[in-house]
């Protein structure tokens, strides 16, 4: 991998925790509001359902997700069992697709 | 002089080898090195160590102390040893030649690696560069100058003993010195040798380089420096 792709992947991850930090912030508030009122499953999908903003926010949460967590993960499969080369990329690769198929999933089971 | 002895724990070997234990009379403002090089001229001459100024500027004599890599020449035995023990090994992160003494080359070839050499455009002929002392660029420039390459800090550093290619601190360290010199040329070539899973990205900022550099100096403020540098770079299409 050249310089400027390891480059790239280090700034990927710095963005994509200065995004998570954000969206953890508002999804726990969220939750704790949620909650607090006693609202349930139903009231809940009500108001995500088709809610655009609401998608938009949850998407850019889940795709940060995807990439930051594999990018981390570079560096603990090197360090901790040397493990380095095309194979982890290619694995980590697919756990990135992994996550965001899942994240999504989900996004999308309680947008649409 | 006191009476008491010092119990010291010396490594004795190359990569296998095993601490032998010396007895060594204690004196007052005594120091390691100084236990060292009474081990080798009375007790026990086949031990190999390595030292040249004994006064803190060559820097060769470091190695590891009670698990600290360390000056020995500017360590006291007072400060050092916990209940008249002490224990000396070679500095960490590097092949062991015999006893005391380590393999540097290693840690010489990545300042190479990482373009450590000043290289300038300017013959004899021309003028002096005017650069300004007080100017921003030349004061992080001079902040990490003072380097004189002991490797205590390759010796605390933890990326390298998880990664055997990270450059290091003292030779990012370095690079960084010459991305922040006006008068260095080669600059897109030294971001790119130390970008990186071996250069300046695999640092996780832990700071034991600057916490045990005898110089005061802070490798972790210049490899987040490149960091900075680095991504720009990049980010510019110029890496």
């Amino acid at each position: 991998m050249s310089a400027r792709t390891e480059t790239i992947l280090w700034i990927a991850q710095r963005a994509s925790a200065a995004l998570l930090a954000a969206c953890v912030l508002v999804h726990l508030a969220t939750v704790i509001y949620a909650v607090q009122g006693g609202l349930s499953a139903a009231e809940i999908l009500g108001r995500t359902r088709g809610n655009g903003a609401w998608f938009a926010f949850y998407s850019v949460f889940v795709l940060s997700a995807a990439l930051h967590a594999p990018i981390g993960l570079r560096s603990v499969f090197s360090e901790w069992f040397g493990w380095r080369g095309a194979s982890r990329d290619i694995a980590l690769a697919l756990f990135a697709m992994f996550i965001a198929w899942m994240g999504m999933r989900a996004v999308i089971a309680v947008f649409a | 002089m006191t009476d008491r002895a010092l119990k010291a724990r010396v490594w004795r070997g190359a990569a296998e080898g095993a601490f032998r234990e010396y007895e060594v009379p204690r004196h007052a403002s005594q120091t390691v090195l100084d236990v060292v090089t009474h081990i080798q001229r009375v007790l026990d001459p086949t031990l190999a160590y390595r030292y040249a100024c004994r006064v803190g500027m060559c820097g060769s004599c470091a190695m590891t102390v009670n698990g600290v890599p360390r000056w020995t020449c500017r360590t006291h035995v007072d400060k050092a040893a916990k209940n008249d023990r002490i224990e000396i090994a070679p500095l960490k992160n590097l092949p062991v030649i015999r006893d005391l003494v380590t393999d540097m080359r290693e840690f010489f070839d990545k300042w190479a690696r990482a373009k450590g050499r000043f290289e300038g455009n300017r013959t004899k002929k021309d003028d002096f560069a005017r650069v300004r002392p007080e100017s921003a660029a030349r004061m992080q420039a001079d902040a990490g100058i003072e380097c004189i390459g002991c490797g205590v800090c390759y010796g605390a550093c933890d990326v390298v003993s998880w990664n055997r290619d990270y450059l290091g601190p003292a030779a990012l360290n370095r690079a960084w010195t010459l991305v922040m010199d006006a008068r260095a040329t080669g600059r897109a070539e030294r971001l790119r040798a130390v970008a990186g899973d071996a250069g300046c990205h695999a640092c996780h900022t832990h700071m034991s380089c600057t916490e045990r550099c005898p110089k005061n100096l802070s490798p972790t403020a210049g490899i987040a420096g490149l960091k900075r540098a680095v991504a720009k770079a990049a980010l510019r299409g110029e890496l």
